[in-house]
Order: C-alpha cells, then sequence, then structure tokens
C-alpha cells in the first residue's frame, strides 16, 4: 500500500513537472489541485484522479495507435486492390464492447468507494465553521468561540474541520484547491423539517501550515471573478491566540488620526453594515471588521491590506469591484446613498481599520 | 454520373433564383416549403451565428489574455461569455445540424421533401426569429448576463432585474418551439416517408442519427421549456418557484436543465456521428463495419443520455447516493461511444482510404472527440469533479466534445454534401488550410486550459490575478483562439467562392453508396423523378447504374410556397416577446396574430390548384 502510494506521488509529480517545465521553472500554482495540503479529503482526490488519469491515457494510445497505424497502412495507392467489403464481426465487437465495460467498472468502483469516503460524516469533535458566501465575499462563523470574520478562513493545522455551507443571497461555491475539492452554497432556507437552515458539508484537516488560495466556483454575478479568499493554516496555538485576539477589543489612541477616524466610522453609515468586535458597530450585511488590519487583503482576496487600498477601496469600492453593495464617497451603492467623506476623513477612517490589528 | 452534363455551370443559380427578377427571388425563398432551400437557409443562419459567436469568442480571449486585464469590463464580459454559450449551441450547433436533416434526409430516404413542408418552414423562421431577438439585446445593451446555464436564483427578478435574462428566457423558449417542430417533423418523415425497400436497418447512420436527435429533441425540449415557464413566471408573474426566501428551490432549477441539458448533449454529437459514419466508409470504399451495432449504440446513448444529468450538478451536495448512481450511468453511456470509434476504426481497417477533405474532417473529430471522452471519464468519477467542475478543465472537455465533435463532425458534412447541394466543389486547396490552421489554432486554444483548469482558474470569471501565474498559458490560448478564427474565415471564404466558382462536381464525385448521389447535382426541386426501390443498405454500391437520373414525363406535384409559415412565426415570437411588457393581457395581441395566421394556413390549400 505504502509503495503504491510512493509510486502514485512519483507519477503526480512527474505529470506535475510537464508543465511546469514547459513555461519554466520554479513556477508555483497557488490554487493548483493536484497538490493537496489535506490529510484525507485532498488526497483521496488526487489519488483517484491519477487511477483515472492513467486508465484514460491508456486508451487514448490505443485508439491513436489504431487510428495511426490504420491511416499509414491502408492510405489509398494508385493500382492498389479494392478493398474487402467486411460488414462485421462479432467476436470482435463482443471484444472491444466487454474491454471498456471491464476499464469502466474498474473506474467505477473505486470512484463510489472514494465519493463516500469524502462524504463521510466529519469527526465529533471536529472544529464547526458556518461558512456563508455573499455577493461578493465570505462570511466565516466559528459557533462554538463566538467569533465571526470575513474573507480569511483561519483553521488549525492537525484538526478535523467541519465546514457548513450556505448561502445568503445567490448560490456561491467553496474551493479552496489546495484543501481538495469544492462544494456548492446554496441559498436553502430551511431543512425540510425546519431544524435551521440547510446546509451542505466539507469535512477537511489540514495537515500543512501555511496560506491557501481560493474564489468561488459558481458564477454568482457581476464580481464572480473578485470573490477570492485565503486560508490561513496555523498551528492550534497560533489559532487559539487568533480566537483571543478576535474576542478582545482594541481601540486606537485617543487624539491620534485613527482615533478620529474611528470617529467617523462610527457616526457614517459604515455601521449599518459592519461590525466591530468592542463597538457600537454591529451590522451584518457586510463583512465584519473586527481584527481587519490583521488581514492579509481587502475585498476578499482583491487587494493587498495597506492603507493606501483601504483609501481606494473606501473612496470607490463599485470602481474595483462592480455591482458591490458599498457606497463610495461620490456614488451610492447597495441602496445607501454616498458616504460624501472628504480626503482628510477618507485617510481617518482607512488608518482606523488598519490600526484594527 | 452522366447527368451532370445536362446542369451545366449556373445550375444551382437556376435553381435557386427567379428569373422574374430580384423581389421574386427573395419572395420565392420567404415563401419556400421545399426541403432544401430550407435547409440552406439553416445552413447560412447558423454560419452568420457561427460569426457572431466566433467574435465574441475573441473579444473573451482578449480580455483573458493576460492577467487584471480591462479590456472590458466585467458586465460587458459576463454578457459576451454568456452570448458565446448559448449562441454556439442553440444558434449555431443544433441548426448546423438541422440545415443537414433538411437537406439530406429526404434525399437519403427517397423522398419529395419532408412530412410537413410549411412546418418545416415555420421551424425555420421561429428559429430565425428567436436567434434574431435574442441578438438583439446587444443593441439594448442588455444581453444576457447568467451564463449559458442560467442557475437560479441569480435569474430572479431581485438578482438580475434587468432586461438582460428577459431576453434570455423568451429567446430560449421561441428558439426551442423550433426544435420542438422540427423534431416532430423529421420523426414523421423518417418513419413514413422511405423509398420502398428501405426497411430500418437499411437507413443510411445519418438518417438514423437524425431519428434518434429527433426524439431526444421532442423529449428533452418540454423539459427545459417548463423550466423557461417557470422562470418567465417568477419574473414577470410574482410566482416562486425558484425563490428560496418564498419557499421554492434553486436547485430544482439545475435539475429540470440537466435533464434537458445532458440530453442535448447528444443532439449536438449524433448528427456528426451520423456525419463520420458516411464519410468513413465512402473515403475508405468499404461499408460501415457492425452496422447495427452503431445503430443501437446510437439509440441506446439516446436512451441512457437521460439517466446521466445530476454528473452535471455533483457539486450541489445531492448526498453519496445520487453522485454513485449518476458515476455509474455515466460510464456506462461510456461504453457504447467508445464501441462507436472502435466500429469506425474498423471500418477505415482495410480500406483504401482517400484523404480528401471530408474525410481529413472525419480523422480530425476521431483523433479531436476521443480527448474530450476522455477528459469527460475524468470528472464523470465525481470525487475528481470536484475538483474540475466549473474549472478551465471542463471548458477544455467541452469545446473537446462540441467543437472537436459536433463542429468538426459538420465542418467534414459541408465538405462532403456541398457539391451535392451546389454542384460544385469545395477548394481542396482551402479545405487543407482550413483543416491544418483549425487543427493547430484549436488544440493550442484548448489543450492549454486542461492545465489552467487544473491549476485553479475557475470558468466564467471576467479576469484572474497574476498571483494565479497562469498569464502564460491564458496568453497560448488566446494566440490559439485567433488562429481558429482565421481558420474559420478560410473556410467560410471557400464555401462563399466555391459556390460561384468551385469545379463542377458530377453527380455521385465521391463514388459513395448512398440514394442522395443517385440524383443530380443540385437536385431538382422535386429531387427524385421516380421514387426508387431500395434492396441494400448501400444501393449506389450494389446497384450498378444509379437509379433515378432521367427527367420525367411530367414533374411530380409539389407542394406550393406559403407566406403563413413566416407569419406564424412572427406571431409566435411576438407573442413571447409581448411577455416583457409583464402585463398578462398583451401577449394576447400576438395570440390573435398567430390564430389568424394559423387558421388562413389551414384554409390554404397545400397543393396547386389545377391539379385538382
Amino acid at each position: 500500500m505504502k509503495a503504491r502510494r510512493r509510486l502514485l506521488n512519483l507519477i503526480k509529480y512527474f505529470v506535475l513537472a510537464l508543465p511546469v517545465l514547459a513555461v519554466g521553472c520554479g513556477r508555483e500554482y497557488p490554487q493548483s489541485t493536484i497538490d493537496p495540503v489535506t490529510r484525507d479529503f485532498g488526497p483521496a482526490i488526487q489519488d483517484l484522479y491519477m487511477t483515472v488519469f492513467w486508465w484514460t491515457m491508456v486508451i487514448l494510445a490505443v485508439v491513436w495507435g489504431v487510428l495511426a497505424y490504420v491511416l499509414i497502412k491502408y492510405r489509398a495507392r494508385p493500382g492498389g486492390p479494392a478493398p474487402q467489403k467486411t460488414r462485421g464481426h462479432l467476436g470482435l465487437e463482443i471484444g472491444w464492447t466487454v474491454g471498456a465495460a471491464i476499464i469502466v467498472v474498474l473506474i467505477t468502483i473505486p470512484t463510489v468507494q472514494t465519493v463516500f469516503r469524502t462524504q463521510a460524516a466529519p469527526a465529533e469533535d471536529a472544529l464547526v465553521v458556518e461558512v456563508v458566501g455573499r455577493q461578493w465575499w465570505w462570511e466565516f462563523h466559528y459557533p462554538a468561540d463566538g467569533v465571526t470574520t470575513a474573507n480569511e478562513l483561519h483553521l488549525p493545522v492537525g484538526r478535523p474541520v467541519d465546514l457548513h455551507l450556505r448561502s445568503g443571497d445567490v448560490i456561491h461555491s467553496f474551493w479552496v484547491p489546495r484543501l481538495g475539492g469544492k462544494r456548492d452554497l446554496n441559498p436553502w432556507v430551511r431543512e425540510p423539517d425546519a431544524s435551521g437552515p440547510r446546509v451542505n458539508r466539507l469535512a477537511v484537516t489540514v495537515v500543512e501550515p501555511g496560506i491557501y488560495y481560493g474564489q468561488c466556483a459558481e458564477f454568482c454575478g457581476p464580481s464572480h471573478g473578485l470573490m477570492g479568499l485565503r486560508v490561513i493554516a496555523e498551528s492550534e496555538g497560533d489559532f487559539q491566540n487568533w480566537l483571543r485576539m478576535m474576542r478582545t477589543a482594541v481601540a486606537p489612541d485617543s487624539g491620534s488620526q485613527a482615533d478620529a477616524g474611528r470617529e467617523i466610522f462610527m457616526r457614517s453609515t459604515c455601521v449599518a453594515c459592519h461590525a466591530i468586535e468592542g463597538t457600537n458597530a454591529r451590522g451584518n450585511l457586510g463583512p465584519n471588521l473586527t481584527r481587519v488590519g490583521v488581514r492579509t487583503t481587502i475585498g476578499a482576496g482583491l487587494l493587498e491590506n495597506t492603507t493606501e487600498n483601504l483609501v481606494a477601496w473606501i473612496r470607490d469600492p463599485a470602481a474595483l469591484k462592480p455591482g458591490v453593495k458599498m457606497p463610495g464617497i461620490a456614488n451610492g451603492g447597495g441602496g445607501f446613498p454616498a458616504t460624501g467623506l472628504s480626503e482628510e476623513e477618507l485617510a481617518a477612517v482607512a488608518a482606523y481599520l488598519s490600526s484594527l490589528k | 454520373m452522366t447527368m451532370s452534363s445536362s446542369h451545366g455551370r449556373g445550375a444551382a443559380a437556376e435553381l435557386y433564383s427567379d428569373p422574374r427578377g430580384w423581389g421574386a427571388t427573395i419572395w420565392s425563398w420567404i415563401t419556400t416549403v421545399d426541403h432544401k432551400r430550407i435547409g440552406i437557409m439553416y445552413g447560412c443562419a447558423s454560419l452568420f451565428f457561427f460569426l457572431i459567436g466566433g467574435l465574441e469568442a475573441l473579444l473573451i480571449r482578449i480580455q483573458l489574455a493576460v492577467p487584471n486585464n480591462d479590456f472590458i469590463s466585467a458586465e460587458t464580459y459576463n454578457q459576451l461569455f454568456t452570448m458565446h454559450g448559448t449562441t454556439m449551441i442553440f444558434l449555431v450547433a443544433m441548426p448546423m445540424a438541422v440545415a443537414f436533416f433538411n437537406y439530406i434526409v429526404p434525399l437519403q430516404i427517397g423522398a419529395r421533401d419532408v412530412a410537413f413542408p410549411r412546418l418545416n418552414a415555420l421551424s425555420f423562421w421561429v428559429f430565425l426569429f428567436g436567434g434574431l431577438y435574442l441578438n438583439s439585446s446587444f443593441l439594448f445593451g442588455a444581453a444576457p448576463n447568467t451564463s449559458w446555464v442560467g442557475y437560479a436564483n441569480l435569474t430572479s427578478a431581485q438578482y438580475a432585474p434587468g432586461a438582460n435574462v428577459d431576453f434570455w428566457v423568451l429567446g430560449l423558449s421561441i428558439v426551442g418551439l423550433s426544435s420542438l417542430l422540427g423534431g416532430i417533423n423529421f420523426i414523421t418523415t423518417i418513419i413514413n416517408l422511405r423509398a420502398p425497400g428501405m426497411s430500418l436497418m437499411r437507413m443510411p447512420l445519418f438518417t438514423w442519427m437524425t431519428f434518434v436527435t429527433s426524439w431526444i429533441l421532442v423529449t428533452a425540449i418540454p423539459v427545459i421549456a417548463v423550466a423557461l415557464i417557470f422562470l418567465a413566471f417568477d419574473r414577470f408573474y410574482g410566482a416562486n418557484f425558484f425563490v428560496p426566501t418564498a419557499g421554492g428551490d434553486p436547485v430544482l432549477w439545475q435539475h429540470l436543465f440537466w435533464i434537458f441539458g445532458h440530453p442535448e448533449v447528444y443532439i449536438l454529437i449524433l448528427p456528426s456521428f451520423g456525419v463520420i459514419s458516411e464519410v468513413v466508409p465512402t473515403f475508405s470504399r468499404k461499408p460501415l463495419f457492425g452496422y447495427p451495432i452503431v445503430v443501437y449504440a446510437g439509440v441506446l446513448i439516446g436512451f441512457i443520455g437521460w439517466g446521466v444529468w445530476s454528473h452535471h450538478m455533483f457539486t450541489t451536495g445531492l448526498g453519496p447516493i445520487a453522485d454513485s448512481f449518476f458515476v455509474a450511468s455515466t460510464m456506462i453511456i461510456a461504453i457504447p461511444t467508445g464501441v462507436k470509434i472502435f466500429n469506425w476504426l474498423a471500418t477505415m481497417w482495410g480500406g483504401s482510404i482517400r484523404f480528401a477533405t471530408p474525410m481529413l474532417f472525419a480523422i480530425g473529430l476521431l483523433a479531436i472527440f476521443t480527448v474530450g471522452g476522455l477528459s469527460g471519464i475524468m470528472h464523470a468519477s465525481a470525487p475528481v469533479d470536484l475538483q474540475q467542475h466549473d474549472s478551465y478543465f471542463v471548458v477544455a472537455h467541452f469545446h473537446y466534445v462540441i467543437v472537436g465533435g459536433a463542429i468538426v463532425g459538420l465542418f467534414a458534412g459541408f465538405y462532403y454534401w456541398f457539391p451535392k447541394i451546389t454542384g460544385r466543389f469545395m477548394s481542396e486547396t482551402l479545405g487543407q488550410w482550413h483543416f491544418w490552421t483549425f487543427i493547430i489554432g484549436f488544440n493550442l486554444s484548448f489543450f492549454p486550459m486542461h492545465f489552467v483548469g487544473l491549476f485553479g482558474m475557475p470558468r466564467r470569471v471576467f479576469t484572474y490575478p497574476e498571483a494565479l501565474n497562469l498569464g502564460d498559458w491564458n496568453m497560448a490560448s488566446t494566440v490559439g483562439a485567433f488562429i481558429f478564427g482565421l481558420s474559420s474565415l478560410i473556410f467560410l471564404w471557400n464555401l462563399a467562392r466555391s459556390a460561384v466558382k468551385g469545379a463542377p462536381a458530377p453527380a455521385n464525385p465521391w463514388e459513395a453508396p448512398t440514394l442522395e448521389w443517385s440524383i443530380a447535382s443540385p437536385p431538382p426541386h422535386y429531387n427524385f423523378a421516380e421514387i426508387p426501390e431500395v434492396r441494400s443498405r448501400d444501393p449506389l454500391w450494389t446497384v450498378p447504374v444509379p437509379l433515378s437520373q432521367t427527367r420525367p414525363a411530367e414533374e411530380p406535384l409539389m407542394p406550393s410556397p406559403s407566406v403563413w409559415p413566416i407569419l406564424t412565426a412572427a406571431g409566435i415570437s411576438l407573442t413571447w416577446i409581448l411577455v416583457m411588457t409583464g402585463v398578462w393581457w398583451v401577449p394576447i395581441i400576438g395570440l390573435a396574430w398567430t390564430a389568424i395566421c394559423v387558421y388562413s394556413w389551414a384554409f390554404q390549400p397545400a397543393f396547386p390548384a389545377e391539379a385538382h
């Protein structure tokens, strides 16, 4: 079993190497589907893919081989004999029908096994994270810890995770290729027995710490292409620290630019949609901004999280993300009027958000 | 082949124009009920839409050539990819196949026309009006923008308030009606109008595949009609079939759409399988290997195609039992497809293969379609599909299947039957150029998409970040797309030029075995002076003298032209378009018009009055 696994890995890197060699060395594909970092879900899919891949290569070699042979051997030659008008051969027909059927069975058996394996119930003690897709960002809620964040999913390495996926508006699909396959977020309202919102579930256990890229994989409107996310897989200790941080309030020094920004934030329409832990901002239509300063990106994986980018975003979000439901300083959005912030106020708000670390 | 001399240069021009002038000529086309003229019109319309859809594809490829491109806006991009898919499937691949159904099937079965000639004209005009209406949305800046699958609830009035989705739901309803009518017509024609002696198991394979396709049309189109009507009620009259907050279920749309959508795949591919099954034997000078098996495989595909739809929904969350069922059914359908490939190879085995352009494209299909079929097996494996679904891997797959299968097969059909239709050959030189630029452009465009998908690029995104490192692959695809575009222009130029200047073709230029080659090229409007009697599967190979080449003493009685099909089509289209107003009684105006036209149609004699 172990030898087989090693062989599959070898083959995997061989296949992986071909395209990499083709475009130059050292390329990294942060959203690659063939380089899983999870314990079960990702590798199970990857192993199955390699099994199917090699079967299809065998079939392709046979078909192309026979085709090439036929084209060379039986091309028309001047003065050649008239072909025999063969109309068929029962034995051959049965042969390739049965042959195809056998290959199909050999693919179907491991497929069905993997279907059940990848959809098995998650461990009892799995960390539950509720994932809600919205046009065009992600909400992550950790019910056991009362923590909510957006667009960057923190996960502890080595602990089973049970993602509960649903949508707040239209259908989205949660896809972080290096964790494994995707699963849709449906806007179902409730289970048939009315026991709460009906969710899709995805069970993963990340084994390698790192930052993994993902994005929405079901077309969901104008900015579908800009609905990115990051998974930040960290050690259990770092993860617990992060949870603790998310539950404690942080306030800028009074009199600072950031403090002025906080005041502007709290008296503007910002609070209608955004929440920040430990403040009066409790909106839930937009991303929760608690400790937004520690996020690596803003706008759902759109821009690097710098103060300048925050300024650009708050000034005119629709210019950066078509259709976004957030007003800019001059243009309304999402049913809200323009914020009308001055450049000075803009800089202050950005400074405030950056300070939330 | 003796007949060709009596049709000199310009035989087609003579046949298809009216000596009384331009006006009369146009009128004769508008009112025609001749299956050959309708076939030509279907062909021209589908090529027109092919140009539009191709242009959309090139704009898409420019936008994706480099990361973070802002060549076009997200909104424009979403309209372009939606219309590219919708156009290529409903307005190109399907009607292009129907063009051949129309022109070739009556000739292959030894008939003088289809069973319902005026209904046939109605099908065409409904299709044309529906296609033009769909594309007219560009003029309002409101082209459909929710992808060709139009997943609910993104298409609901709440999330798609503009007219974009209105154009889509109503336009597709109109076009779908055309397919339904066409399907009924061809089933009836093939069952009832076969020449004496042509038993079902003597029918040419192209006719067989038309027969199977027509059954799928007649059964699958109503399913999407139901889905579209639900959606129309949701949007215009406040129903909630797909609105989750009101108790509806958006996943219901996915089921309905794919119960239609997967049989649709076979609607696209089976006609091409039919073409290949004619071309391969003719150019190998051997009868089709295992004729009954190829027929049964086609019929089987038609049936099993109904039981595989949820393999488009492996990520939806249907649970492991449903997933496993659809894995198994999908795997099963790979068997008859594979068997067909082996039968074509066996037909060539031991033959004497001539590499004329029709055969080049047939060989191209065998080579390229196989790649698409095999990547299909990959995502038929549900867990693997969780990675590949809605990624560029799937985009690569279905272009290999639909372009590399359906369209390449129809290209073969164009080169094969062009001499029959026009009495002239297509240029072999330009044909070779078309073939090789196509092979290079197509593969350069779509093969890299496998990698782009494996490296995590989802489809339907208007741009992608530089960090994904996919710029080079995408640039290769873009370059390939432009070479593909060039090859298509060569093809269209070849068609246009050869129609006027091509070398004159005899009745049976390829020494093919089926009945359509027993009559003059182009065929007279009554097709067969005398209905032939059929004694074998390949009559022209077993009977030494072609059967039906003498001019009859008295011309056979043919149906009269009628203006009512086009006027009825206008009424039907108007009815749907008026639904856009959202006021329930307004479409009744269109219905009234339609009723008047149908009434006049019913009382117009089908044949010229003097015949009685």
